[in-house]
């Protein structure tokens, strides 16, 4: 069974062919080079209505790509949830059109949803229930993973998210954008002892997050020590900060692990791919016999394929949507 | 733009409350600009203000910096932007901000300063700045009698 899978709800307009859940025929991606390349002209980083622009090419792409067309393809998944409208309209949009004038089912997915499933392509056998750590520019969330397509948030940042941090502390830095791989490199040539940053919230008595707070020690101690005229080594201070805010991702998570009584975590998102964390969640979880599962590196941003995953799984659950389905922004906390 | 109120905050929770004060008077098609560095605290006031408007879980309302713009529901609909993100003025255009900006709800930009060409004229101005000592100052500027009417429930310094 083939599903295209369509996710427009941020910046990247993707499309993905998969054949049962599993076999990625095909993942394309606006800002991956290879699209540039056969396209042409700038992406623009931040999307919205840009998504106009790209959306048919990339779906024709994917078609192409996975060398299907839509007599071969069985439904048409789509994000629908969360994200930011504007965006989310361009995908569902193109996603009735085409299940409409093709005649196939339209199956709307939760983006958060998919992020957990990009896990399933590299580690089919993943046991349920599972506790997951979804971290990225926009989100920081503890979900409790029932099975493939259920979740319950257990914990979620009160401010910024945790990508969000990284990106903003490098900013301020003056070291650059995306500020996660930036400061992940430079973080290992420094002393994440420097500096005592605070981990916000890692006593209190839930599994939120907050990093408002510790961006602002960090922009507080470099305004004070350049106040005082102390040369600074920016190494030690993103690898003290990278310390304080890995802490805390780690700490919530394997509480999480202990009161839902699960033994498997995985990883998603963006920040998915920073190796302070995974190294401190295989070290935590290795002496608590936990185990640890991260997607592929393409797979931890924003993609066609693990939406198209998601909607195999709903699909064979008998999941349709109507054509009257429609784009919700919000995170649908409890 | 006319400074109305200066007051000095020493806390995040101070900066809150600030918002939560100011939420009381804001009405269908306000547009509350705010400006200030990392970490002056322009998202906890924005929640305040929300949380002002009776959005019930201050926990829910985050820093919109990357989705850009979030929207919650209180006594009106309440549209919360980062514009941090934007590289340029014409990328506000692609977001479609005149359904929000002039729409019924209110509307709360972070890093006004980014888009100066298209912020409405008649709207309410709060800049967060830090002081050596750590604290805050806040400052409220606006341009037209109903923003100032906003200010009135303020316990702070009217100048």
């Amino acid at each position: 069974m083939k599903i295209l899978g369509i996710e427009t709800s941020c910046d990247d307009t993707a499309a993905a062919v998969v054949e049962d859940g599993q076999r990625i025929l095909s993942n394309i991606i606006s800002s991956q080079n290879e699209f540039h390349a056969k396209y042409g002209g700038i992406v623009p980083e931040i999307a919205s209505r840009k998504h106009v622009e790209l959306i048919l090419y990339v779906i024709q792409d994917a078609m192409e790509t996975a060398g299907v067309d839509y007599e071969q393809i069985d439904a048409i998944a789509v994000t629908n949830r969360p994200g930011l409208v504007g965006s989310l309209l361009i995908g569902l949009s193109a996603a009735k059109g085409l299940a409409y004038c093709h005649k196939k089912a339209l199956i709307g997915v939760d983006h958060l949803l998919g992020h957990i499933y990009a896990n399933y392509f590299e580690h089919p056998d993943l046991e349920l229930p599972h506790i997951s750590l979804t971290v990225s520019g926009g989100h920081t969330l503890i979900m409790y993973v029932r099975s493939r397509t259920t979740y319950e948030i257990l914990g979620h940042t009160v401010d910024d998210a945790i990508g969000e941090a990284y990106d903003k502390v490098a900013k301020f830095l003056g070291l650059g954008f995306p500020g996660g791989p930036l400061i992940d490199t430079l973080a290992r040539t420094g002393d994440p002892n420097a500096i005592d940053f605070p981990s916000p919230l890692i006593h209190a008595d839930n599994l939120n997050f907050s990093f408002s707070g510790l961006k602002t020690a960090v922009i507080r101690y470099v305004n004070e020590q350049r106040d005082a005229g102390v040369d600074l080594n920016d190494a030690d201070v993103v690898a003290s900060f990278q310390k304080a805010a890995v802490k805390v991702l780690v700490k919530k998570v394997l509480n999480a692990a202990e009161e839902k009584s699960v033994s498997t975590l995985t990883l998603s998102g963006g920040v998915a791919a920073n190796s302070a964390l995974r190294d401190a969640l295989i070290e935590e979880a290795r002496q608590r016999d936990l185990r640890v599962c991260f997607p592929p590196l393409l797979m931890c941003t924003d993609n066609g394929a693990m939406i198209a995953g998601v909607g195999y799984h709903l699909y064979q659950d008998g999941v349709r949507s109507s054509f009257d389905l429609g784009a919700l922004p919000s995170i649908p906390f409890n | 733009m006319e400074l109305h109120v200066k007051m000095h905050s020493y806390s995040a929770e101070e900066t809150f409350e600030a918002g939560r004060v100011v939420a009381k008077g804001l009405f269908p098609g306000s547009v509350v600009a705010f400006r200030g560095d990392l970490g002056a605290g322009k998202t906890c006031c924005a929640q305040g203000i929300a949380v002002g408007l009776g959005v019930k879980e201050r926990s829910q309302i985050t820093s919109p910096t990357f989705t850009l713009i979030q929207e919650y529901q209180g006594r009106l609909p309440i549209y919360h932007f980062d514009v941090y993100r934007l590289t340029c003025e014409e990328e506000i255009y692609d977001l479609g901000y005149e359904e929000y900006f002039y729409g019924k709800g209110v509307t709360l930009v972070e890093w006004a300063e980014r888009i100066e060409a298209i912020l409405p004229r008649d709207c309410l101005e709060i800049t967060l700045q830090i002081e050596k000592d750590q604290s805050r100052t806040l400052r409220f500027y606006s341009c037209n009698e109903q923003y100032r009417r906003v200010l009135t429930f303020m316990n702070a310094e009217h100048v």
